[in-house]
């Protein structure tokens, strides 16, 4: 906790994001600098959002003339409290209220939000040219996946208005989107995929063990240790690298020490893909499957997936319990996403011998 | 009882498809579900017949069917009534 990462940053617009105030002047002009800050807490993937008191349309139009309209995912520009417009942003990105930085010129918007909200990180407008040095706004690497990760939040918007629009079960609309699942073990360049994967999910975390990449690099190095990686994609793009589990291989029952997802990817149900995956494996293989599990107040969730997935608790000690699938009933893959298994090449030395 | 068996259909239906779907069949087994439906099903229990599912409820069996689903419910109200 003591490194907390922010993943949206909310601007306010008038002097903060611009000089002047929209409706009593048209021209107004950006702040120096501010558009650089935008631009490279996009690049780390730091996605970015605003809560203004303004009208919407007028707001929307300025950006765009400021070319910055894209940079903003659910951009509440209306007159509600700015703790409402927070409130609205965190809901529809889903993500933690303590992820959260807001920075509005006025202190009477700061206290308001950090009233409702006191995990929220609040910022002066003068502090906006700093951001980019404060280690909240730093992540350890910038992958792939936090380059895009904008665009894969915007593809989202697409997909979940395409839902909303759809009248029928949830999975018939699933089978609209041509899901596609490939698991495999996970490689160097996945590495830091993995751990920004471990220190950003909270909810989707079996364990909420993180790992660093040398960590996880030894483990990817053993023979006992199995790091798989899950990418995501349908027919609105790739969702990235989504997912991760560790298992430890024993001789009579193998361990997964963590299971997460990303929370983008909840509603498409792939976390029981994968773990039906593991369950078959391990049907293969002739042994049982169990799995740590420590519960937080956020990960419910997943120790309902485990039950639920016929996993029994076979040792509990306070909020740790370790959890047992016999593996002896294997379920089926859902119909509307397919499963791509990659192989580990790695050379059997005991089959060779 | 019926009733409820129609308040759970209702809301299987939001998920899939439950034109043929029996009382008995296991919903889990079937690949009916995936882990967002079993959190949302044991929300929606809680809410809907105001009863607590506790860690030690959480079996499949209390779970996995229509008529599983009716039946713990069932017992959870008695409790408490």
């Amino acid at each position: 906790m003591s490194e907390h990462k922010i993943k949206v940053l909310i601007w306010d617009l008038d002097n903060t994001l611009w000089d002047g105030v929209l409706l009593e002047d048209k021209s107004v002009s950006l702040k120096p600098g501010v558009k650089d800050v935008i631009k490279e807490l996009d690049r780390r993937g730091i996605l970015q959002s605003i809560a203004s008191k303004n009208a919407h349309d007028d707001a929307m139009a300025k950006l765009k003339e400021f070319s910055l309209d894209e940079y903003f995912l659910y951009p509440q520009i209306n007159w509600n409290s700015k703790s409402e417009s927070v409130d609205t942003i965190t809901k529809s990105i889903n993500v933690g209220i303590d992820t959260i930085a807001f920075i509005d010129d006025q202190p009477f918007e700061r206290e308001e939000v950090a009233f409702v909200h006191k995990d929220v990180l609040c910022l002066e407008d003068s502090e906006a040219l700093s951001l980019l040095e404060r280690p909240e706004f730093m992540p350890r690497f910038v992958t792939a996946d936090s380059k895009n990760r904008r665009l894969m939040y915007m593809n989202d918007i697409e997909r979940n208005k395409q839902e909303e629009s759809f009248s029928g079960p949830a999975d018939k609309f699933l089978a609209t989107l041509d899901l596609k699942m490939t698991l495999s073990p996970a490689s160097e360049e996945d590495l830091k995929r993995a751990e920004e994967l471990t220190q950003r999910t909270h909810q989707l975390n079996t364990t909420g063990y993180t790992y660093n990449y040398d960590e996880l690099r030894e483990f990817v190095e053993s023979d006992d240790h199995d790091l798989l990686i899950a990418s995501l994609s349908d027919k609105y793009g790739t969702y990235g690298k989504i997912g991760l589990c560790l298992v430890e291989r024993g001789q009579k029952f193998w361990t997964l020490k963590l299971l997460l997802m990303s929370c983008r990817v909840m509603s498409r149900g792939v976390g029981t893909v994968m773990i039906n995956h593991l369950i078959s494996e391990a049907n293969k293989a002739g042994v049982t499957l169990r799995a740590e599990f420590v519960q937080t107040d956020r990960n419910r969730m997943m120790f309902i997936t485990y039950r639920l997935g016929n996993f029994e608790i076979i040792d509990q000690d306070g909020d740790k319990y370790m959890l047992e699938n016999n593996c002896q009933n294997v379920a089926e893959t859902p119909a509307y996403v397919s499963l791509n298994v990659v192989r580990n090449e790695r050379v059997d030395l005991v089959e060779a011998v | 009882m019926e009733e409820t068996k129609i308040q759970i259909k209702d809301f299987f239906s939001r998920f899939f498809d439950v034109d043929n779907l029996a009382d008995d069949i296991d919903i889990f087994a079937n690949g009916y579900v995936n882990s967002l439906f079993a959190m949302q099903l044991i929300s929606w229990i809680e809410k809907e017949f105001s009863v607590a599912v506790e860690d030690d409820d959480l079996q499949l069996t209390n779970f996995n069917s229509v008529n599983a689903i009716t039946g713990f419910i069932e017992r959870k109200s008695s409790i408490v009534a």
